[in-house]
């Protein structure tokens, strides 16, 4: 088995923000204390699913340019990576809000405007369902990714800078770099970043591989079922 | 150029003279509002006296959400089956996607404005910045015309047109929503206008984004 390099950089970086990220020092701060860490996973999930929403919008348009299947592939699976970020960077928030602000839901407009996101993309697959022929699925599909990543970025973005909210650098609040993101932080968050982005590429080409796969033992299948016919 | 302003002139014109012959789209949406309406004031048990104004106000909204849902809803339902293909051969589609927009704002703004008259009329009237409230009324018509009208074209291309339009329009129609309770809210207050500034501005990036993508996208869309 070989792998390419930037698939071995991922396991490096990966493990280095898991070891480094439990182990190394962290300042000591009020409220935030020890889950201070959480920022070596909940905040590169963000990046990560916006970078694969934005891979999967960019396959959208290269499909309506194109018509290439290959293309609609990879926009369906980088998007479906985007939305599992989404979920755990939901989940390891939910965890942080829980021992921070003393309760897993705080209905911080943040939360709800990602969980408002993570219905657009549901959205998308229900759409998917919904039609029957396969360039058409594609098509269509693709237009409504296109058509919702503008609104999902002033929604997750932009509304929240507008309304009071929990999380730093938004309603007033200091964004991170101001006060408590020191060198000591920045020595794991940025490899960290890297790490979820590129482990989250991995998952989508892998996705797209296995897919492509099982379609060509389908397309085998009826090569030997028409054979027996 | 003039001639893509003149083919929406003549496809906003068919669109109401379609509409006026019929007539049963237009009647249909305003009795919809009404019944609505009237169904939210005998809910709350005609205490309009003890009514929240945050409760008034996010009644307002939703209303006005599931009228837009409905009404724009039907908006690509007559060119089922072929016809497009006709206007594949005369117009561009800009002119069709735009024309489609305009008529559904102004569609919006009429039914807003019967809304508002009928909601304020058994509701009560809280409202003491009525110039803005009107406004943003208007900047909500259009801003729900643009974003739905998108997501009615998608919508009809599938056989559960009513689910779907559901799923995609009501998360997409969120972050114009809730500049526009904001905004409604202030003018119900009758707080200073500049209060207000930022969120507007959104609203009317959100309008430009979205009539933007849709004049892009429908293209595409009308092809298939």
């Amino acid at each position: 088995m070989k792998l390419s390099w930037w698939k071995i950089v991922t396991i490096v970086l990966l493990t280095y923000t898991v070891i480094g990220g439990l182990l190394m020092e962290v300042p000591r701060l009020p409220i935030l204390n020890e889950t201070i860490r959480n920022l070596y996973f909940h905040v590169p999930m963000w990046f990560s699913m916006i970078i694969q929403m934005l891979v999967g919008t960019v396959y959208a348009i290269k499909y309506l340019k194109s018509s290439n299947t290959e293309h609609d592939l990879k926009s369906v699976e980088f998007t479906n990576a985007g939305i599992l970020f989404g979920i755990l960077g939901l989940l390891t928030g939910m965890l942080w809000a829980k021992f921070t602000w003393g309760d897993f839901w705080t209905g911080d407009p943040k939360l709800n405007a990602t969980a408002v996101g993570m219905m657009f993309y549901m959205g998308y697959f229900v759409l998917r369902n919904s039609l029957q022929d396969a360039e058409q699925k594609a098509r269509i599909s693709g237009i409504y990714n296109i058509f919702i990543f503008p609104l999902f970025v002033a929604l997750i973005f932009v509304l929240p800078r507008l309304t009071d909210s929990l999380h730093p650098g938004n309603g007033g609040n200091p964004g991170f770099n101001a006060y408590d993101l020191d060198s000591k932080l920045r020595l794991v968050f940025y490899p960290a970043v890297i790490g979820w982005i590129l482990l989250g590429v991995w998952i989508a080409t892998l996705k797209v591989r296995l897919r492509k796969a099982e379609d060509k033992i389908l397309e085998k299948q009826e090569d030997s079922q028409r054979a027996i016919l | 150029m003039t001639s893509i302003t003149k083919q929406i002139q003549t496809l906003v014109k068919k669109e109401f003279l379609l509409e006026w012959r019929e007539r049963s789209a237009l009647n249909g949406i305003l009795l919809y509002t009404f019944s609505t309406v009237f169904v939210c004031y005998l809910s709350f048990n005609q205490q309009r006296v003890n009514l929240h104004p945050i409760t008034w106000n996010t009644l307002f909204w939703i209303i006005q959400l599931f009228t837009a849902i409905n009404g724009i809803s039907k908006t690509f339902a007559q060119e089922q089956g072929g016809r497009f293909f006709f206007y594949y051969s005369l117009v561009s589609p800009l002119a069709v996607i735009l024309s489609k927009i305009i008529y559904n704002s102004l569609l919006m703004v009429l039914v807003a404005m019967v809304g508002v008259g009928v909601y304020v009329f058994v509701m009560g009237n809280p409202v003491q910045d009525l110039p803005l409230f009107i406004l943003n009324l208007f900047l909500g018509a259009i801003g729900f015309a643009a974003t739905l009208t998108m997501i009615a074209g998608i919508a009809s291309k599938s056989n559960n047109n009513s689910t779907l339009m559901a799923v995609l329009g009501f998360p997409t129609i969120l972050p114009m929503i809730l500049m526009l309770i904001k905004v409604s809210k202030n003018a119900m207050d009758g707080l200073d206008r500049g209060v207000s500034m930022d969120e507007i501005i959104t609203i009317l990036g959100i309008d430009a984004v979205v009539i933007a993508v849709s004049c892009l996208l429908f293209p595409y869309l009308w092809r298939s």
